[in-house]
């Protein structure tokens, strides 16, 4: 495996803290990492600016890149441009944000927002309230399965 | 073009724009378990805390210009060097948040409508023209902004149009905050360097983009005023006092602990 590879893998098993099932590449968060002379730089997105977990996630990376053998040093900045957008959330990490009973950023236009219930798939489904329990999400409830259930909340340029 | 002028108002611009949102989610989280019914304050303590984090934008640039760490910033500057307009560090009503807090929601709604829609018209300019990584933090903060604006004007709306009681209210609220919504339009001292400089637009442009934006949706009387001075130029009450004091009070006591 390269370097490369080693330090994708470490960064596989970084969480976001509020939303332990996705890491922080699936979430789109890692922007670049580059290896320099066994020194990694890597470039992260911030999701929301209020977000606490912030300077969590950036010292878990740090933590767990620098337990690679071949990595001598780690740098994690979190960069001011270009900007995450949920766009940003890989296929994978919609599945396990789904997986997790949070329904994945959709697309939406205008005041059109439908959000399938992450648990039923039904698209009955109210927005109760556009901020929820984390800057990312929100909260929502689903009239056919009567869950109350949690959206990552869309942000899009 | 003299290089330290133009770091002089790009640092006073910073603070303004700083303190404004800092100040204000401040007075945002004394409403935490007070506000009018739970998914309110679910709400409210989110954008607050979004607040929170626009101001650490413009704190961590302050810091990369040399203005020491935003920590310190935040709870080692004395008040007189705080660049917030007033209307934003005057309480949200009587009492405390610990004894007997009596709230005026109507305030609290028009205070917050207001500030975010003319907070989105100096994004937009800042946007168009300015310091380019002050320009990348308007468009991060512009994104999240969108749902705040959306949230106090479907308040601001509701109660305008509700009970006769609701609308007196309310324009009592209106013409409070107008006393002294003057100060946000306001750079203070260094104001004709700043546009001069291409930071932002006039202080006369986007009050006028405020006014047109806010006359679309009521015809109400919007003359302002700053009676109680100008925050841009360090005049403050002493509510900035007592509300700085409250927030140090913990980094205060172990001045040296890491956080």
């Amino acid at each position: 495996m390269t370097l490369e590879e080693q330090v994708m893998e470490a960064l596989q098993t970084v969480k976001d803290p509020e939303i332990p099932s996705v890491s922080v590449v699936e979430l789109g968060i890692v922007y670049a990492v580059r290896i320099i002379d066994r020194h990694v730089e890597i470039d992260a997105m911030p999701t929301f600016s209020g977000c606490p977990a912030l300077d969590i996630i950036k010292r878990d990376m740090t933590l767990a890149v620098e337990d690679i053998h071949d990595v001598k040093s780690v740098t994690v900045t979190f960069i001011r441009d270009p900007i995450w957008t949920t766009d940003r959330v890989s296929e994978k990490g919609r599945s396990e944000l789904k997986e997790f009973g949070i329904a994945p950023p959709e697309n939406h236009q205008g005041d059109e927002w439908r959000v399938p219930c992450p648990y039923c798939g039904s698209v009955y489904t109210t927005l109760d309230n556009i901020f929820g329990p984390a800057a990312c999400r929100s909260i929502l409830y689903c009239k056919s399965c009567k869950n109350p259930f949690e959206a990552m909340k869309p942000v899009s340029i | 073009m003299d290089s330290g002028e133009y770091r002089n108002c790009l640092i006073e611009l910073l603070y303004q724009l700083a303190d404004d949102d800092f100040i204000l989610a401040y007075r945002g989280s004394e409403w935490i378990g007070l506000a009018p019914h739970i998914e309110e304050d679910v709400a409210f303590s989110s954008i607050s805390q979004d607040l929170m984090g626009h101001a650490t934008l413009y704190y961590s640039l302050l810091e990369e210009l040399g203005e020491g760490q935003a920590d310190s910033l935040t709870h080692n500057r004395p008040p007189e060097k705080f660049h917030n307009a007033i209307i934003l560090e005057l309480p949200n009503g009587t009492g405390t948040y610990l004894e007997n807090p009596d709230y005026d929601w109507g305030f609290t709604v028009v205070r917050n409508y207001f500030y975010t829609l003319a907070k989105k018209i100096r994004l937009d300019s800042i946007k168009t023209e300015s310091y380019e990584p002050l320009q990348q933090i308007a468009k991060k903060i512009s994104v999240e902004m969108s749902y705040h604006l959306m949230h106090w004007e479907t308040w601001f709306n509701q109660l305008m149009n509700s009970t006769p009681e609701a609308r007196s209210r309310m324009e009592k609220a209106i013409k409070l905050v107008l006393e002294n919504f003057d100060g946000i339009f306001s750079y203070g001292e260094l104001g004709d360097q700043i546009v001069k400089l291409s930071l932002i637009e006039s202080e006369a442009t986007l009050k006028q983009r405020w006014i047109t934006e806010l006359q679309k949706k009521e015809q109400i009387d919007l003359s302002m005023t700053m009676n109680k001075g100008n925050g841009r130029n360090g005049i403050h009450t002493k509510h900035l006092t007592t509300s700085l004091a409250t927030l140090s009070e913990v980094y205060q006591s172990i001045p040296a602990a890491e956080w």
